[in-house]
């Protein structure tokens, strides 16, 4: 079964929201304390069948602690209750645990059949966008239109019109002559134009996500670019499957030039060192280096995994309108796939906040809230200088939470991923119901 | 008995001549401009009893002339045809919105266009075929 990085977090959560004693709990399923503790501050991995009899001692579903009803399957669920035509009642909603955990075969081919239905979805809007607004589609439909109509009036007037004048009817002749090379030509542009957007779109994800397909099978790290001669950046794109549309590919070469620049700033072997002796802290980072905030996030967010101090983190950069431009992330966070996300984000105060650093505990709506620590900064671009539109740009870094008591059990900000599969009813932020029960 | 008039905004050359041709054997005065923004001078200037309106024309939009037209009382029941492309709903929407009298999609049938002319303008002013 698929782990994420805080199983153990929700063990924890679920057991004292029992009452139980992590020794209570130890003893249930035949295993030390001392284990139960290192399980639950996420530094052991459990193993399926411990995994099992502690979903047994705790009354949950493996797969929910083993994923958390966060995770990608529970999202793929709600997103095919939402989507469907008869509403999914809530007290089925408030079962999906239990529907996962006896019949996850089936929950995995719905939630499968509902990312390809979404996907589909997609490629219909995007063909149908296209055809609204693509100047070369327009301009050929057009051609053909006026090139067939012209055709069919003047092949019609020729046949209908018994007494027609010789200088008409060769002048009908020549139109019908030139008309059809205007369709011949116009389908034969068509054609190549439709074959090329073939071969270069997938059609299946926008350009950000293929980039992001592209950073997660690197693992979000491109080990080239920390080399002291790093490759041309074109060649690091070359032949990439899930860089599929020109788009992406501009997009992709954008981040490398950031992430080039970012690691020039932040050399690997001193990020290493500093990460060691400070921590995860982006001030204690930008202030040892003397960098920007934002040149600390993006840098923390693409170091390879296995840095010492690194913890599992996420990385999402939004500009003025709220729109998400980058989204890695974090384990158990959960990211919205499409649509706008919680407005109560600290990401989104930061965009109100310029050049003020904000660190907040947010807690993830979900049947077993979880805790994380937030890091955002919001800091302007102006790529046109002086005269040039000033852009801001805010970032938010998504880090577990220290292991401390006090940040354990102290007050956090509520947040969620997006409205629509957001439990909490009574949210200040709600922009529009959720499909979900009151958290 | 005097010849009814139409004036016929169309930007290809090939559509306006045929059309032409259709409508003068069916009896009526044809007169043809080719550019949406001589279309509101020509419609003050010659007083057509009836005006075929290319949607998609260089310089003005079929919509924006409808528009301006509709805009001053003296056009304001001026019959007006317009020309869509067939499929092309929305285009349809919005020239109703804007005082289109009818529609004819292209490609069309001669016989549709006669038929459709004769329906809009008023039985008295149908010139005889």
């Amino acid at each position: 079964m698929a782990r994420s990085a805080l199983t153990g977090t929700r063990i924890r959560e679920r057991r004292t929201a029992l009452g139980l004693k992590q020794a209570d709990l130890a003893r249930a399923v035949g295993v030390s304390a001392a284990y139960i503790n290192l399980i639950e501050h996420n530094r052991r991995r459990v193993g399926d069948e411990l995994l099992d009899k502690l979903a047994r001692v705790l009354g949950a579903e493996p797969v929910a602690l083993a994923e958390g009803a966060e995770g990608a399957l529970f999202e793929g669920l709600r997103e095919a209750a939402a989507g469907g035509d008869a509403p999914v009642s809530q007290a089925e909603l408030e079962r999906i645990e239990e529907f996962v955990g006896r019949f996850p075969g089936w929950a995995a081919v719905l939630a499968a059949r509902q990312k390809r239905v979404t996907e589909l979805e997609r490629v219909l809007e995007d063909y149908s966008e296209r055809m609204a607004q693509d100047p070369f589609l327009l301009t050929s439909l057009h051609e053909v239109i006026s090139a067939v109509t012209g055709l069919r009036s003047t092949a019609a007037i020729l046949v209908e019109t018994e007494d027609i004048e010789l200088e008409w009817r060769a002048r009908f002749l020549a139109t019908i002559q030139e008309e059809s090379l205007r369709l011949s030509d116009t389908a034969e542009a068509l054609v190549g134009y439709l074959d090329a957007e073939e071969q270069a779109e997938t059609g299946l994800a926008t350009p950000l996500e293929q980039v992001e397909a592209w950073l997660e099978a690197r693992n979000w790290h491109l080990t080239e670019l920390e080399a002291a001669d790093p490759p041309a950046h074109e060649r690091l794109i070359d032949g990439v499957p899930e860089l599929a549309s020109g788009a992406a590919r501009k997009l992709a070469l954008a981040h490398i030039a950031q992430v080039a620049a970012d690691a020039r700033a932040l050399p690997l072997p001193e990020m290493t060192r500093a990460l060691a002796a400070l921590g995860p802290d982006p001030a204690a980072l930008a202030a040892r280096f003397g960098v920007s905030l934002g040149t600390v996030f993006r840098r923390l967010a693409a170091l390879p995994e296995g840095v010492p101090g690194l913890p599992p983190l996420g990385l999402v950069i939004c500009d003025a309108s709220g729109t998400l431009t980058f989204r890695r992330p974090a384990p158990g966070f959960a990211l919205p796939r499409f649509g706008a996300a919680c407005p109560l984000w600290p990401l989104f105060e930061a965009l109100s906040r310029p050049m003020q650093p904000i660190r907040a505990l947010v807690d993830m709506a979900g049947r077993l809230p979880q805790r994380y620590l937030s890091y955002a900064y919001c800091q302007p671009r102006a790529p046109g200088g002086f005269d040039g539109p000033v852009l801001m740009e805010a970032m938010m870094l998504i880090l577990p939470p220290p292991d401390t008591p006090e940040i354990a059990t102290g007050p956090a900000r509520l947040i969620g991923s997006s409205c629509r599969i957001c439990p909490r009813a009574a949210c200040a932020g709600r922009r529009e119901p959720s499909i979900m029960g009151e958290a | 008995m005097e010849k009814h008039h139409v004036l016929l905004i169309e930007d290809e050359p090939n559509i306006a001549e045929a059309i032409r041709f259709i409508l003068k054997r069916a009896g009526w005065e044809v007169s043809i401009r080719s550019d949406g923004a001589q279309a509101l001078s020509a419609v003050e200037d010659l007083r057509p009893d009836v005006l075929i309106l290319d949607l998609m024309l260089p310089g003005l939009s079929g919509i924006e002339i409808l528009s301006r037209l509709r805009a001053r009382s003296d056009f304001a029941d001026l019959p007006v045809l317009m020309l869509t492309a067939r499929g092309q709903s929305r285009d349809r929407e919005a020239a109703q919105r804007a005082g289109a009298t009818a529609f004819l999609s292209k490609p069309f049938a001669n016989s549709e266009l006669c038929e459709m002319l004769g329906r809009i303008v008023a039985p008295e002013t149908t010139p005889d075929a």
